[in-house]
């Protein structure tokens, strides 16, 4: 058993470690959490210049051939300076869906842009009433002329609102909750009938709500087989789950270093608050939860690219489940911790403390993960 | 035992119904049960309204502009208010300054201040909490030193609640720091106008700007401004935070709280079926309502035990902790409702007059946001954490 990264995981951590330092403070994620695109376009060129966009695609397209510990590292340290760069939409998830379910020339068409990061790409999976079940589509896909026209409103596309290409899932068949049936199509936001609703969201980040009015897309929007979409989305979405879950690694870690630093910094009838039993035990509950976040993460990237199975399914919502308990836990005792300052906005917690409860509403909550496992747990 | 309410208890419910029905403004309700924050003009429309009935000030001697409500004529009143919406009174003038000053103050503060506290004339704001002090309230370091007729005051105040509306702070300041931390403290009334004040605002985790700081730079307070003795006010000070506590529980506001969890459970949908019909979320609700109606009859029990007068002591630091708790976990079940239309944040959704579509429903809009802010609830009014310590001193003996 070796749970060490090795030279060349190590390196690549390093690397991303270095560069949020330098160029991720706080304040500096403020700044670009306010821009329009709401994140820094400066830095996803550094990322992409140092091929981390490339990361987890492999060599013959033009990638790096990283797996799920690859991405884990990358994710961790973006999570560290709760950097607002779509690559988790972008690079992870959509370039996964490119990657798996496209043919030569969609991948050619596509996945060069997303590897190299001049394009980027954000996925349109969930609806307004689907609640976490990416299988819950109601946005029709029809067959017209030599291509789809396509109807129904995606919800909550975080990175959508400035992204260059959005994958859409869309039913051509089936019942609103049917895993058969589903399509995916690539679509260009400038597409007649597209309308976006950008907004921002709690954590400081970008998104939007789609609605596809009538949207025409040729035959080569569609990605895969017709009707098949619903496997591939499933394995992808295992993937992001995973770098999501080394993301609130990151975030947690930066959250009880914070923490920690406070309770030995802030004195209070006339001794650090450290000094105080009550507090040090939640200190130590809060460490306690990072190390089985960790663990839980650590065993998620190793299947992230594992043949699809139930082991799998059951590891990543373990995973998932834990990370969301332990993010809401770090989360509300962390701010609990530092009492009023906790609350602030100028005071980096309270953006550590939202991320980790908004990663819990990405992808499908604790909750929703527990019965995810409990119904293969009884399958098995 | 007879846990029913009195007949002349129900005719009093009924009398307080038949009042909101008639007088509450339907604006007001619906921004307060919908977690929207209220304007300053909003709370001023209120006041005048219930001050109006003479329902403003319950707890003050009928002399002074209050009315003799019972214990659990009060409880009736916060459970009807909290289900029709009322708004929760902004609490430094009427709840705090005025017992103070009703018990501890001199004649000419009790005809100056007391009437302008009914009328609205005067919004006042509390300067307890400083930078470095928090629950360690006796550390607190902002000076008053006295010159001739005056005092002159230097120092900062933080968490200062509304304090951006206010024309009036109640402050606690040090006027002796050759004695033991508690035993030179004053209190003093001050006049936000007066030069050498200004206020910077704190903006929270929400992005909402509720909470201020306060700086005094060699501000002139005359000596009159002065409630009760010098050097006594932390006396003074131990008594307005029992004023404080009684009623931070909130029961009220958590059953409010559920009803609109319940009814936007009702509305979201989970695997094709209402989320309320959920088994994990049902059993998540059922068992915050089980663990209200515990509290609420806790709060009962205390209700009753009081009813002689006085005022709770350590019960009520029990309660704040339960009641704080149960409410922190109906919003963290709110959000958790809907799904991902957590992440957006919609500002304009939150707006007065908002009048386009909401990009999920009027109910969500707010939620995260309030989440994340009630998660004051266990820090403010002092800390949970030194709620229990009071408990385990005074209860427990520990």
């Amino acid at each position: 058993m070796d749970f060490q990264l090795n030279e060349e995981q190590q390196m690549l951590q390093d690397t991303v470690g270095r560069l949020v330092r330098g160029e991720y403070s706080f304040e500096k994620r403020l700044e670009f959490s306010e821009t329009e695109a709401g994140y820094s376009e400066a830095f996803w060129a550094q990322l992409s210049e140092l091929g981390l966009t490339a990361v987890p695609f492999s060599e013959e397209l033009g990638g790096f051939g990283g797996g799920g510990v690859e991405v884990q590292s990358v994710m961790t340290e973006l999570g560290r300076g709760l950097c607002l760069e779509p690559y988790l939409q972008s690079v992870v998830f959509g370039g996964g869906l490119v990657a798996q379910a496209g043919n030569e020339s969609q991948r050619e068409q596509w996945l060069t842009g997303i590897a190299s990061g001049e394009l980027k790409a954000a996925v349109a999976l969930q609806e307004p009433q689907s609640f976490y079940d990416l299988n819950d589509v109601e946005t029709r896909a029809e067959k017209s002329g030599d291509g789809y026209q396509l109807n129904g409103r995606k919800a909550v596309v975080i990175g959508g609102h400035c992204a260059d290409l959005i994958l859409v899932s869309a039913r051509t068949s089936g019942d609103s909750r049917d895993a058969d049936g589903i399509s995916l199509f690539a679509l260009s936001p400038d597409t007649a009938g597209v309308e976006r609703r950008s907004y921002p969201t709690i954590d400081g980040a970008k998104g939007c709500d789609i609605v596809l009015n009538n949207v025409q897309v040729g035959a080569d929007a569609l990605l895969g087989g017709e009707g098949q979409a619903g496997a591939v989305i499933e394995y992808q979405s295992g993937r992001a789950i995973a770098a999501l879950c080394a993301e609130a690694v990151g975030v947690m870690e930066v959250a009880n270093e914070l923490t920690l630093d406070y309770l030995k910094q802030r004195k209070q009838f006339g001794v650090p608050i450290g000094k105080f039993q009550v507090l040090q035990h939640r200190m130590v509950d809060m460490m306690s939860e990072l190390e089985q976040a960790r663990s839980m993460a650590i065993l998620a990237a190793s299947v992230a690219d594992a043949e699809q199975s139930d082991e799998r399914r059951r590891i990543l919502a373990a995973a998932k489940n834990v990370i969301g308990r332990s993010g809401q836990f770090i989360s509300e005792n962390g701010i609990q911790s530092h009492g009023g300052i906790g609350m602030t906005w100028e005071y980096n917690f309270a953006h550590y403390a939202k991320r980790l409860i908004t990663i819990n509403h990405q992808l499908g909550d604790d909750d929703v993960q527990l019965e995810r496992y409990a119904r293969l747990m009884q399958a098995s | 035992m007879n846990m029913n309410y009195t007949a002349e208890e129900l005719a009093f419910r009924d009398e307080v119904r038949a009042f909101l029905d008639e007088k509450l403004p339907a604006d007001i309700a619906a921004k307060v049960k919908s977690f929207r924050p209220l304007t300053k003009a909003d709370h001023q429309r209120w006041q005048k309204i219930l001050s109006a009935q003479g329902w403003y000030a319950t707890h003050w001697p009928e002399e002074y502009g209050g009315v003799k409500w019972s214990p659990v004529q009060k409880h009736i009143w916060d459970e009807e208010s909290s289900r029709y919406g009322v708004p929760r009174s902004v609490p430094f003038g009427v709840n705090m300054v005025a017992p103070v000053i009703i018990k501890f103050g001199n004649e000419e503060q009790k005809q100056t201040y007391l009437p302008r506290i009914l009328s609205g004339e005067d919004w006042w704001c509390q300067g307890y909490s400083e930078p470095g002090a928090g629950s360690d309230l006796a550390s607190l370091k902002t000076r008053a030193v006295r010159e001739g007729d005056h005092y002159i005051v230097n120092g900062q105040k933080t968490w200062t609640t509304l304090g951006q509306h206010a024309n009036m702070i109640f402050c606690l300041v040090r006027t002796n720091t050759e004695v033991k931390a508690q035993e030179g403290i004053s209190f003093l009334l001050i006049d936000m106008n007066t030069p050498g004040i200004s206020v910077r605002p704190i903006i929270t985790l929400d992005g909402e700007h509720e909470v201020n700081e306060v700086f005094f730079e060699d501000v002139k307070v005359p000596v009159e401004n002065l409630v009760g003795e010098e050097d006594k006010g932390w006396t003074y000070a131990k008594y307005l935070l029992t004023y404080e506590r009684t009623g931070l529980a909130g029961i009220g506001l958590s059953k409010a709280a559920l009803s609109h969890l319940k009814q936007l459970a009702s509305r979201r949908i989970k695997n094709g079926r209402p989320l309320i019909e959920d088994p994990t979320f049902s059993q998540r609700i059922a068992k915050i309502e089980i663990d209200l109606t515990a509290a609420a009859i806790s709060n009962l029990r205390i209700i009753a035990s009081v009813e002689g007068g006085g005022v709770p002591g350590a019960e009520s630091s029990m309660l704040k902790v339960r009641g704080t708790e149960i409410r922190q976990a109906i919003n963290d079940l709110a959000r958790r409702a809907i799904g991902p239309y957590a992440l957006p944040f919609v500002e304009e959704e939150l707006a007065d007059g908002f009048d386009g579509d909401y990009l999920l429903d009027e109910l969500a809009a707010p939620l995260s946001a309030n989440y994340f802010n009630n998660r004051k609830l266990s820090i403010f009014g002092g800390s949970n954490e030194i709620q229990k310590n009071i408990v385990s001193k005074m209860i427990l003996g520990l």
